[in-house]
């Protein structure tokens, strides 16, 4: 039973990542890449807190009575990499995107093959 | 043909990638005595907070979450700088659609809850799951629905800013006062008090309540700049 | 059991929307896929025995990230293959 579920979310956040790199490597509309960046980010996010769990566990929060429940506690070291790496993905996305504004104030356009020239 | 030949890379990707991952197997503890053991035994322990993501974020990592504010005030820096035009374009926003009765009503109701949520979750930062990150991005989701129902709804970037610089000093002076008792930078040196109150953990809890104030600046600021960007 | 049809019924919907939102030419649709995306990752980060996270992905990831590209939408073309309008030279919703 465990073993399915292990395939399942190993290989929905893997498939993430491949569907996120596949939109940035062939799609030429500037904001389906940026879309890709975001599918990338989502499957990294589930795998790493996916390696933190524990079978049985429960969330690092401590409860009055239960302070010695630390052996049956998921890893919080990957949820506070991952609490840091989304508000991180939100900058990098705004960012992108205010790129892409820009770009297409200047070009006209969002075709990644028509934008030829170098200078804004 | 390039699709071909990008899937074909990808399914290799993939394969080995599947092939590593799956071998590690799922809910098992990875190690004997690792850094997970010591963070949860001295959370507990020694800086008497419930929620250990938090006592990691802001006290063990805390450092890194200077940084990482650091990295959204530059951010929304390099957000404002390329989306920059000339002043008379700025503040006449293209309006789609005007909002109806029921919406403007409903989001000035809504309003006071969402911002009394946002500031609930970064208080309690350290004894329940939240804290100023979510906090903060919660608060910056009403003022985002303010800013859609009412087209003439202004947010100061004075204050902004002021809010911002302020949070942020008061977090790396908090951090500078911990070299008082010759410990180290965000060293706790207030008492500890007792696990699961409101006034537990030292410094965590006045720290994650800065880092609110300035991530629900810095993400408000953000969404009002490139929703005031008229093409 | 039924919570194992639940998980495989959330992780199906996630990698369909993730798809979606790639092969669809329209960028609105794409871009609400993006949100389902986050929305089915908010759930099983709540799984997952990550409720910090899972706030985090709720806020940011739902609501914060799918609009900034939607008002990115509204500022450039909404569809994938539009070309250069190089002769209308305004914002195409309007």
């Amino acid at each position: 039973m465990y073993k399915f579920l292990e395939y399942g979310v190993y290989g929905a956040s893997i498939l993430l990542i491949l569907i996120g790199l596949y939109a940035v490597l062939t799609k030429k509309s500037l904001i389906k890449i940026v879309i890709g960046l975001s599918i990338i980010d989502g499957g990294i996010h589930l795998l790493l807190i996916t390696i933190g769990y524990l079978r049985q566990g429960t969330a690092p929060i401590f409860s009055p009575g239960f302070e010695n429940a630390a052996a049956k506690m998921v890893d919080p070291v990957p949820q506070a990499l991952v609490l840091t790496a989304i508000v991180i993905g939100f900058g990098v996305t705004a960012v992108a995107l205010s790129l892409v504004i820009r770009l297409y104030r200047h070009h006209r356009t969002l075709q990644i093959d028509e934008i030829k020239s170098l200078k804004w | 043909m390039r699709k071909f030949l990008v899937i074909l890379i990808l399914a290799v990707l993939g394969f080995y990638l599947f092939e590593a991952f799956s071998g590690l197997g799922l809910g098992f503890p990875r190690f004997e005595h690792g850094v997970k053991d010591y963070y949860l035994d001295k959370t507990v322990s020694e800086l008497h907070v419930a929620n250990t993501v938090t006592s990691i974020v802001v006290s063990f990592r805390g450092f890194d979450t200077l940084g990482e504010v650091t990295v959204l005030f530059l951010a929304v820096s390099a957000l404002g700088s390329v989306l920059y035009k000339r002043r008379h374009d700025v503040g006449s926003r293209s309006i789609l659609f005007a909002s109806s009765g029921i919406v403007r009503s409903g989001s000035k109701l809504l309003f006071p809850a969402i911002i009394l949520l946002g500031v609930y979750i970064f208080i309690h930062g350290h004894l329940t799951p939240g804290g100023g990150f979510q906090g903060g991005a919660i608060i910056a989701t009403g003022f985002l629905l303010m800013l859609l129902a009412y087209e003439n709804f202004r947010v100061s970037h004075h204050v902004l800013s002021y809010v911002e610089s302020l949070a942020g000093i008061i977090f790396v002076v908090i951090g500078l006062l911990g070299f008082i008792d010759g410990g180290t930078f965000l060293q706790n040196f207030l008492p500890s008090g007792i696990l699961n109150e409101l006034f537990s953990g030292g410094v965590i809890g006045i720290i994650y309540v800065m880092v609110g104030f300035k991530v629900a600046a810095e993400l408000t600021g953000l969404i009002y700049s490139v929703l005031h960007e008229k093409d | 059991m039924i919570y194992l049809i639940l998980i495989f019924f959330l992780l199906i919907l996630m990698v369909g929307a993730a798809i979606y939102a790639v092969v669809q030419k329209d960028l609105l649709y794409a871009v609400i896929a993006t949100g389902v995306i986050s929305l089915v990752l908010t759930v099983l980060f709540y799984i997952l025995q990550a409720p910090d996270v899972a706030l985090t992905e709720a806020a940011i990831g739902v609501a914060l990230t799918t609009i900034i590209f939607l008002i990115t939408i509204r500022n450039t073309l909404r569809h994938e293959d539009e070309y250069s309008n190089k002769d209308k030279f305004k914002s195409p919703t309007k």
